[in-house]
This record gives C-alpha cells, sequence and structure tokens, in this order.
C-alpha cells in the first residue's frame, strides 16, 4: 500500500504531538463556488484534514443538519462530476492538506466504481468514508479502492464490540473513523470517558490513528476528545454555520467567514488538548 | 436443509445474495444488530415451538387460511379465463401485513427486545405493526411521510386507537422512502432495546428472506386450495408490486412449477413516459443501493433517489424487494406496469362485479388481469391476491372521482 497524504499528515501531527482536526463539509452547499471557496480556506483556518460529503438524497446515517446540507448542495446542481471537479480544483492550490470523500454507495456505484476510483484519484483525493459499505461488502470498493491508491477509512461504533473490531480493522487504512454515539450525526453529545475507554481499546488493536467525530460541536469537546484521540472530525456544526449565513437560502458574504471562525476556534481546542494535559 | 438441484427456491446465499441483489450493506452501527437478527431467525426458523405458535396466530388471530374465491361474475364480465382471487384483504387489519407482522412480533419477542419500530407507506403495515404491538404489550413508533399521513387519516387515527405513536416525517417528500430512512435512524440510536420491524421483503439480509418466508403462507394456501378447487395449478399468477411482500409471498411457493406464468404489476403512475411520474422501479429503474439491499431503483443520471408517484400510497417505493429483482433479471416472472388510471378503473369495476372493495394496491393488479384475461382461453385459471381491502381507499378515490368526501 502506498503512502497518502493521511499517513503523511497523521505521522506529522504525531511527531508534533497534537491530534488532527477533522473537517467534514458537504462538497457543493451552499453552491459550487461558496462551497469551493470553503474548502480552500479551511487548511489555513486549522483544519489538518478535509472531509467532503458528496451529497446524496437518502443519506440515513445523518441527522437533521447533514441531511439539510446534502439537499442544499442537490438543490444547487451538485452531482459527482462536480463534486470531483471541486476537489481538483482544490488542489491544484493546495497539494498536501489530506481530503477524504465521505458519502453513500449509491452515487458511487451509479458513476461506476472503477471509473469512480481513478477519478478521485487523479483528482487528488486520498481516502474514501462509505457509510454503507461494511466490512462484509469489502470486494465491492474497500479493496478496489486500496489497489487505486486510495484509503478506505472504516466505522468503528459503540456496538463494534471486541469480537467484530478484528473484522473492521482487517482492511482498513488511513485512520479509523470511530463513531462517539449510538445514533445519528449532529444529535447527542458523546461522553467523553466512555469515548476514551474505546479508542485506547481500538488503538490496542491497531497502529491506524483513530479520529473521534458525531456529536462534536464545541472547542470544550474538540479539547477533551483530542487529548486521546488522534483526531476530533467535526461536521454537523459547521454545516449548521453554513446554514445559518444564508439568506433566502443563499450564500452571504459571512458564508467562508463563519466556518472558518468556527475551525479557528475548534482548532484551538484541538491545539491546546495535550499541551492543557502535559502542563 | 436439503436444496434440491435447479430450484428457483433456494437463495439467498449466506451472504444474502440472490444473484447480483440483496446483501447487507448498512452502516457499521447496525451491523452487529443485523447479523444477531439472522442468528436469531435462523434459530427460531428450526424450532417447531416457533412455527406452531405462529401457525395457532395465524388461524386464530389473523383469520387464516383465507379463502381461495372464483370471481364468477368477473370471470363472465372479463370473457375469457377464468378468475380466483386469494383474499388475503379479508385477514385481520384487511392486509397481508398481518402474517409477516406476527412472524416478526415473535422474533422480537424470542430476541427479548422491548420496543418496537417501523415505517408504513398506505398505512397498512403501520396499523398490522401497532396491532401486534398491542397485542403483545410493546410499545411501538411508526413512522410515516406526512404527505402519507395526510392522504391516509384513517390509518393514522387506527394506529392511535392501538396506542402507537404516530411520527410524521417531513424529509424528501414525505413518503414511504423517507419514513424509512427516519425508521433507520431510530434504529442505529436505539439498537439495544428496539425491534425494527421492516414492513416488506427488502432492506438488509435477513430482511427480504424472513419476510418471504412469513408471506409465503399465502402461496403455500392457495397452492393447496387451487388443487382442491380444479384439481391443477393456476396457469397465471398475478400480484401487484410495490416492495413486494404480498407479491412474493404468492409466487415463492410456485416458483418451480413451470407451466405456471408469474406476472407482477408495479405502479405505473402516469405513466412509465412521465419522468419521476411513476413508481415502477423495474419496469423505469435500474439496480442499486439503497435502504440496506442491492436492487432495482427509481433513480436519476447521477445515482439520486427519485420520489416515484402512484395514486397508492403502499406502491409508491422507488425500489423493490431484491428477490423480485433477481427474478425480473433471470427472465422468471414478468413485471408490467399499470397505470393510476387504470387501477382506478379496476377499483369500481371489481366493487360493482363482485361487491369487494380492493385496496387501490391490488386494483393495480386487477388492472392487469382485466387486460389479459379476455385474451385468454376459458378453460385457463388466473390467480390473483387481493392483498388488501380498500375502506382506508374510499376518501381519495373520491376526490380522484371529483366527488370529494369532505373529509
Amino acid at each position: 500500500m502506498i503512502t497518502t497524504r493521511i499517513d503523511t499528515r497523521f505521522a506529522a501531527l504525531r511527531s508534533e504531538g497534537r491530534a488532527a482536526l477533522v473537517t467534514f463539509v458537504t462538497a457543493g452547499d451552499p453552491d459550487f463556488d461558496t462551497s469551493l471557496e470553503i474548502v480552500k480556506a479551511l487548511p489555513a483556518a486549522g483544519a489538518d484534514v478535509i472531509e467532503l460529503g458528496m451529497p446524496f438524497s437518502d443519506p440515513m446515517a445523518e441527522g437533521p443538519p447533514v441531511q439539510a446540507s446534502s439537499q442544499r448542495a442537490l438543490a444547487a446542481g451538485q452531482t459527482m462530476v462536480r463534486t470531483l471537479d471541486l476537489v481538483r480544483r482544490f488542489r491544484e492550490g493546495d497539494p498536501d492538506t489530506p481530503i477524504v470523500l465521505m458519502g453513500y454507495y449509491n452515487p458511487i456505484f451509479s458513476y461506476g466504481n472503477d471509473r469512480f476510483i481513478a477519478d478521485a484519484r487523479d483528482a487528488g483525493a486520498d481516502g474514501l468514508i462509505v457509510v454503507d459499505l461494511p466490512p462484509e461488502a469489502d470486494d465491492e470498493l474497500c479493496l478496489p479502492a486500496r489497489e487505486g491508491g486510495l484509503n478506505f477509512i472504516r466505522l468503528a461504533t459503540p456496538t463494534t464490540d471486541d469480537n467484530r473490531l478484528p473484522t473492521v480493522l482487517a482492511n482498513a487504512s488511513g485512520f479509523i473513523y470511530y463513531v462517539s454515539i449510538l445514533g445519528i450525526t449532529g444529535t447527542a453529545s458523546p461522553d467523553t470517558g466512555a469515548v476514551q475507554t474505546a479508542v485506547q481499546r481500538i488503538k490496542r488493536r491497531t497502529t491506524l490513528p483513530v479520529a473521534v467525530g458525531f456529536g462534536v460541536k464545541t472547542e470544550d469537546q474538540a479539547r477533551a476528545i483530542a487529548a486521546d484521540a488522534d483526531g476530533v472530525v467535526v461536521g454537523s456544526a459547521l454545516v449548521n454555520a453554513v446554514r445559518d449565513s444564508l439568506e433566502d437560502g443563499r450564500a452571504t458574504a459571512r458564508t467562508v467567514g463563519s466556518v472558518t471562525d468556527l475551525v479557528r476556534t475548534l482548532a484551538r481546542g484541538v491545539g491546546e488538548a495535550r499541551a492543557g494535559v502535559t502542563a | 436443509m436439503t436444496v434440491a438441484p435447479n430450484t428457483l427456491r433456494s437463495g439467498p446465499d449466506d451472504r444474502g445474495f440472490f444473484g447480483q441483489f440483496g446483501g447487507r450493506f448498512v452502516a457499521e452501527t447496525l451491523m452487529p444488530l443485523i447479523l444477531e437478527l439472522d442468528t436469531a431467525y435462523r434459530e427460531a426458523r428450526a424450532d417447531p415451538a416457533f412455527g406452531a405458535e405462529l401457525e395457532t396466530l395465524n388461524s386464530t388471530y389473523g383469520g387464516r387460511p383465507s379463502p381461495l374465491y372464483f370471481a364468477e361474475r368477473l370471470t363472465a364480465e372479463l370473457g375469457g379465463a377464468r378468475v380466483y382471487f386469494k383474499r388475503d384483504e379479508l385477514n385481520h387489519t384487511g392486509s397481508h401485513k398481518i402474517n409477516n407482522c406476527l412472524g416478526q412480533i415473535l422474533l422480537a419477542q424470542r430476541m427479548g427486545k422491548t420496543r418496537i419500530i417501523a415505517e408504513t407507506g398506505a398505512g397498512q403495515h403501520g396499523v398490522a405493526t401497532a396491532t401486534v404491538a398491542a397485542r403483545f404489550g410493546l410499545p411501538c413508533v411508526v413512522y410515516m411521510g406526512e404527505t402519507d399521513v395526510e392522504r391516509q387519516k384513517p390509518n393514522v387515527f387506527r394506529m392511535h386507537l392501538l396506542g402507537a405513536e404516530v411520527r410524521p416525517v417531513s424529509a424528501g417528500n414525505g413518503t414511504l422512502k423517507d419514513a424509512m430512512n427516519e425508521a433507520l435512524r431510530d434504529w442505529v440510536a436505539n439498537v439495544e432495546t428496539t425491534y425494527y420491524l421492516i414492513g416488506t421483503a427488502a432492506g438488509p439480509h435477513p430482511y427480504p428472506e424472513l419476510v418471504r418466508d412469513f408471506q409465503s403462507v399465502i402461496g403455500r394456501e392457495a397452492r393447496e386450495q387451487m388443487l382442491a378447487a380444479e384439481g391443477r395449478l393456476p396457469d397465471t399468477l398475478v400480484a401487484c408490486i410495490g416492495g413486494g411482500s404480498n407479491a412474493i409471498g404468492l409466487f415463492h411457493p410456485f416458483l418451480d412449477d413451470t407451466d405456471v406464468a408469474i406476472i407482477g404489476v408495479e405502479a405505473g403512475g402516469h405513466g412509465l413516459e412521465t419522468e419521476n411520474g411513476h413508481a415502477a422501479s423495474m419496469s423505469g429503474g435500474r439496480p442499486g443501493v439503497l435502504h440496506g439491499n442491492r436492487t432495482y431503483l427509481l433513480q436519476d443520471d447521477d445515482g439520486q433517489i427519485l420520489e416515484g408517484h402512484s395514486i397508492s400510497a403502499g406502491l409508491d417505493y422507488p425500489g423493490v424487494g431484491p428477490e423480485h429483482a433477481w427474478l425480473k433479471e433471470t427472465g422468471r416472472v414478468s413485471y408490467v406496469p399499470a397505470t393510476d388510471a387504470e387501477a382506478l378503473e379496476a377499483f369500481q369495476f371489481l366493487t360493482r362485479v363482485e361487491g369487494i372493495i380492493p385496496a387501490l394496491e391490488p386494483a393495480h393488479a386487477l388492472a392487469h388481469v382485466m387486460k389479459i384475461a379476455p385474451k385468454m382461453d376459458r378453460e385457463q385459471i388466473i390467480l390473483m391476491n387481493l392483498c388488501g381491502r380498500g375502506d382506508k381507499d374510499v376518501f381519495a378515490v373520491a376526490e380522484h372521482l371529483g366527488l370529494g368526501l369532505g373529509s
């Protein structure tokens, strides 16, 4: 397996002694141009990894914020072709920040798995998260994606017990995404004590970095989780920032700034997490 | 289990596939639960006590066996093949849905689950689920698209009476697929206590298989009843297809009877030529992955799921059970559309000619029977699944006929 930008970035952060801030936004939300501006502004605001949502009409694991974000993007004409174009245009100006494409299987299957892997790689994407492809379906996309040079990031959840964990870890690469709650994105807040235990349980079984997401909204939560985890994923709070900046459903002069302002505070929380622990 | 060679009845494989269709395409949170359900179902199926309890409930509570009825006047009017109905509309709660709900509630109980959730379109499955939840004393939440809540008010009220909580879903177009998304979200958040009682032969494995097994009582009875009545099997089976549970229940026991032609009738809505104006996923869709399985789906060029349309709230689902997708590909079953207008006409025709008000769902099947029966020989036999009664639809039909009843 080749080394991706994801591997490189997590290795660099590990040597710096801090966790990664993984920021989720939906490609094309609220429109293509604004979305591209947001994504371009994320690294300078403190995002270490960009998770870019591929909008889908039926995002089963998402709460209302990401559902609405997906709907806005689709209403503005976002398609898989345009999502890959967005990645390409971002990559022209940023050779280093990893991009993880996150979504559901049907738009990929519809695009064609082999064509998708090749085009995503060419556009400059580094990894995939496909919510509805469990390890039992690895022959569908996970194994071909790894062949094609893309990390396949696996989700582990509170229901992934010790018996099942090896199955989940078997073909995982890039990092492990620990889903901190039983539920959908952007709803309940995680119990940081339980998350800490779960992260340690996973880390005993893998050398891959473990990032934690679902329900992380604030700087304080980010700080608490980043003390142990190798990464903190924030999504719903960011797409809500997009939503709150809109007027009549359209982007305003505030849109990009309201996302990057929030990313800056979250990055501060992540950055201070271990300094706070050791100080 | 011994599997006969050259049978179409041995699927799915142990990963839940019928050919390329089916499977388990779910989020990791649900995967351990799906595997647990699979184990629990295998154990239940092998346990004679489970089968005996279900049979008792089916007969004493559900009203099985449902009669096989020779529709004499309809046959005379159509002037061709002899038309028989399998009268699952006479079941408790008014449709075939109770067959599946009784089976699954026993399974839920066996698994120690204490809360039931379900999705519903027309409300028939919601009513059947609320009914068995009441019967077994379990709390029940039914997700229903808000468009459907509006057009199926009598069923919403029945669910309330039965003690279920109906949660309207406003996402998307507020129809069945959106209700299913919301039920899946609930399940993910409440996996430890909650049993998801899926209403059709779709979703992640083992749902398509277990729903089919519980519904196959329709076909097993019909096969015996037909042999007793006519001394032979029918020439043609006809059933309507939304997700396809009543149809697979009728078809499955006949799949290896190669002389029996089998036809599934999809919701043709305003016509297949109308973009997003129908719910005929096999006649007008292509394979994709949604709600845990690979099957035929209504979708746009980008793989976004379309809402579909049908006059019948029970048929406007953009997918179909994976076994049907496979039966289409193998050619064993033909799938054809019937339009809203044809179903409305069939609804009125049957009511007048036989004194049976059918649900709008089987009215689609009847519309096709009305097309083919006159062209068939008088010695030939059509067996149609009359899977639901139309009491729930009279207000909606009145609206469509411009005779609003002011409800």
